[in-house]
């Protein structure tokens, strides 16, 4: 009973805490009921606090897709001069692969990347979902286009002492064969020795000859390494490196060490880009239409609750009440995952609902079976609940199974990394994940707490 | 109930849904939308305000505009099926009668949503969904039948709901997009999660009487889960066609889907795979 109490207690916590994430932070009522009108905002204070070194700010918003929302689209004009006629749709395509890469790897979800002709012109569309700050849409895109390794030209010191000083701020740098072509891969790392943030650098076989050979002729001086002809970031060569795999340090911090990474990565666009224009644009479904899908939605969920309690009386309540926790548990957990809500991820989450409903569906016909059978309340209760779930456990792990193979986790390259069939599986995956609670859980401890009661309506029934 | 003895009538019920579909399939195809294959994007300035369904109206079905969003200063970008410089120009006319002065900022051909590259990744998570469902579901109910007629009965709800579109494609103009892609990956996550559900009823009665025959069991399996599974998708279907009925028109044809889906899904669960597991059972033995 003990136990049962503190279960109790920490669902509904649990419920609490979800609530107030779920709820913006500022809730308007307004609605009136004849001539008696109320019209209120409630402002929820918001707190932020620190989870396993992960901020976790109570004021998240909950990101919408382009389709609900809009963003900032950016339009990007290839220069083909230096490609052949006949190879400029497939760099054009490999463009947009490395930028549908750049938009992931910072981890905007949704967005839409599409190639575009006009007339002779090449171009690429890109959209990101809730994004406002031209900036910040700047800097997701890359404008980066190419990534070249230059080496510093040290000039004899015979001036004198202030030329060599200024030098020292600005030194030049001479182009080198070396680009970013040939640069396979960078990665964020932590120096073993001194736990600071590093880069690791890794050729290929082209690279790590023109690598070796640069390392060996200056060690010593400094490489620079170029992205549109502006250094970002300028190591000291200390030993030569001849097996294309370099470490830099350059007292960065995690974040830059990361963002530089990406920046390396995703450094070699095969055409040189530059930005057409950019704007803000609206949402691509009418709001009436938003609008009407989730009114539809939410009369589907009512009728599903009269249905429960028409059916399964008592139980049934028990059910919707599992199923309200769920619609709140589901709502937090998208805003601390940053799930990009679109109207399909809507039509998907009211589905879910529908579906959370079967584990109870499950569990009450079996617990009719055992009632019918002669068994005590108590004891069918527990009977439908342990027989129940054996077919529940094996129906969702079946769905989690097709859920991670969609999300991909593992970064296959020959699967989905972006996009939206990634979304898809998230949503069904924090769905499959929060219907086992609710439909399970929740629902089993509120009616363990109601079963003294329930007990002798059922007992006086069954006579 | 003995519902095993009719499984050849499930099995012509289940033929006369996806032979239809099947032929249109294969003759017709589907109807891929500009997410599939491309279209045009035209943006235009207009010192009004434009309805959206004014701008679907006035394309017509020439452009049969897909979506139309703001852009900032009274822009509007139109997205829909590749048009000719002529068309475009007819198009404005139209446009300038019956709305008024408009300016031209942008036509041009955009490439697809989902690619080539794209479509074909969703196929190998396809292959590997199914080869994990399949190994997983033997494993559970230890017998590689299990697992297959799960697998089959999936592909024959991916087949009607595809069926379906194609049918609702070439007699309505109904076009398959990136909505319906979900929908179809849904369907086959729903199918699944049905199936087991029975599945697993016929292992349970197995194991508390082994001596009844393979038949009765299914029998009886199907009996026990009939009123769970009617009652779960009764909550489902309910859900959709409220979505389908008083949902907004863009998400109407995926909604159709889901539905289709769900239907086929129950359906297939009860009355496609557990016969073949029967009919399987039956072969096996001889």
């Amino acid at each position: 009973m003990k136990n049962l109490n503190r279960r109790l207690l920490f669902i509904i916590f649990l419920s609490l805490f979800s609530l107030y994430i779920a709820l913006p932070s500022e809730l308007n009522i307004n609605f009136s009921v004849f001539s008696w009108k109320a019209y209120k905002v409630i402002d929820i204070p918001k707190v932020s606090l620190n989870f396993f070194g992960k901020r976790l700010d109570s004021d998240l918003p909950l990101k919408q897709g382009l389709d609900l929302q809009g963003g900032m689209q950016v339009v990007l004009q290839a220069d083909m001069t230096e490609i052949d006629e006949a190879d400029r749709e497939d760099a054009l395509i490999s463009a947009q692969e490395i930028i549908r890469r750049r938009v992931d790897l910072y981890g905007v979800s949704e967005p839409v990347i599409q190639t575009s002709r006009a007339g002779s012109d090449y171009r690429l569309i890109i959209e990101l979902p809730g994004v406002s700050d031209p900036k910040e849409a700047l800097n997701l895109v890359g404008t980066t286009a190419q990534l070249d390794f230059r080496i510093e030209v040290v000039l004899e010191s015979d001036d004198e002492a202030s030329d060599s000083a200024q030098l020292f701020a600005n030194p030049i740098f001479t182009p080198t064969e070396l680009t970013g072509s040939e640069l396979k891969r960078a990665t964020p790392q932590f120096d073993p020795n001194t736990g600071e943030p590093v880069i690791a650098l890794q050729f290929d076989e082209k690279g790590t000859e023109l690598f070796a050979a640069l390392t060996t002729d200056n060690v010593g001086k400094r490489i620079g390494i170029f992205i549109d002809g502006i250094p970002v970031v300028a190591p000291v060569v200390s030993t030569a490196i001849l097996d294309g795999k370099a470490i830099m340090t350059g007292g960065f911090d995690v974040e830059e060490a990361k963002q530089l990474s990406i920046q390396l990565n995703a450094g070699a666009l095969p055409v040189p880009i530059q930005i057409l224009e950019q704007r803000t644009i609206g949402a691509n479904l009418g709001e009436e239409s938003i609008k009407q899908s989730v009114f539809a939605g939410l009369v589907g969920l009512g009728l599903v609750i009269i249905f429960m309690i028409l059916n399964y009386g008592f139980h049934g309540s028990v059910a919707a009440l599992a199923l309200v926790i769920y619609s709140i548990l589901t709502i937090a957990a998208y805003k601390i995952l940053g799930v990009t809500l679109t109207l399909p991820g809507i039509a998907g989450l009211l589905l879910s609902i529908g579906m959370a409903v079967d584990a109870n569906i499950l569990i009450f016909e079996r617990f009719k079976e055992e009632f019918r059978v002669g068994h005590s309340y108590a004891n069918s209760l527990e009977l439908g609940f342990g027989r129940a779930w054996e077919s529940i456990k094996d129906a969702n792990l079946a769905t989690i199974i097709t859920a991670l193979v969609l999300i991909n986790p593992l970064n296959l390259d020959f699967l989905n990394r972006s996009g939206l069939v990634r979304g898809f599986g998230v949503t069904l995956l924090v769905g499959v994940l929060l219907s086992l609670f609710t439909g399970v859980v929740v629902s089993r401890t509120l009616l363990r707490v109601f079963t003294p009661f329930l007990e002798k309506v059922y007992q006086r029934k069954q006579k | 109930m003995k519902f095993m003895k009719h499984r050849w009538l499930f099995f012509l019920i289940s033929a006369l849904v996806l032979v239809p579909g099947i032929f249109s399939l294969i003759t017709f195809g589907l109807k891929p939308s500009i997410d599939f294959t491309g279209g045009t994007l035209l943006e235009l300035r207009i010192l009004k305000e434009v309805e959206d369904n004014t701008w679907i109206e006035m394309g017509g079905e020439e452009l049969s505009i897909q979506s139309v969003q703001s852009s900032e200063d009274n822009g509007y970008i139109l997205r829909g099926k590749p048009i000719t410089d002529e068309y475009k120009n007819i198009f404005l006319d139209k446009v300038f009668q019956e709305v008024g002065e408009v300016e031209v900022v942008r036509f041009e051909t955009v490439g697809p949503i989902l690619g080539q590259e794209l479509i074909r990744k969703m196929l190998w998570a396809g292959l590997i969904v199914v080869i994990f469902i399949l190994l997983y579901v033997a494993k559970q109910f230890t017998d590689l039948s299990f697992g297959i007629s799960a697998i089959l009965a999936m592909l024959h709800d991916s087949l009607v709901v595809l069926g379906s579109f194609s049918l609702l494609g070439y007699f309505y103009g109904i076009e398959v997009d990136v909505l319906f892609v979900t929908a179809l990956l849904t369907t086959l996550s729903f199918s699944v999660h049905d199936t087991i559900v029975v599945f697993d009823r016929i292992r349970e009665l197995h194991r508390k009487y082994p001596k009844y025959s393979f038949d009765e069991m299914a029998d009886r399996a199907v009996a026990e889960t009939l009123v769970r599974s009617l009652n779960n998708s009764i909550t489902i279907i309910v859900m959709l066609l409220s979505l389908v009925l008083l949902g907004g028109s863009s998400i109407k044809w995926f909604s159709v889907a889901l539905l289709i889906g769900a239907i086929t899904g129950t359906y297939s669960s009860t009355f496609t795979a557990v016969p073949l597991l029967v009919e399987w059972n039956k072969r096996s033995k001889k």
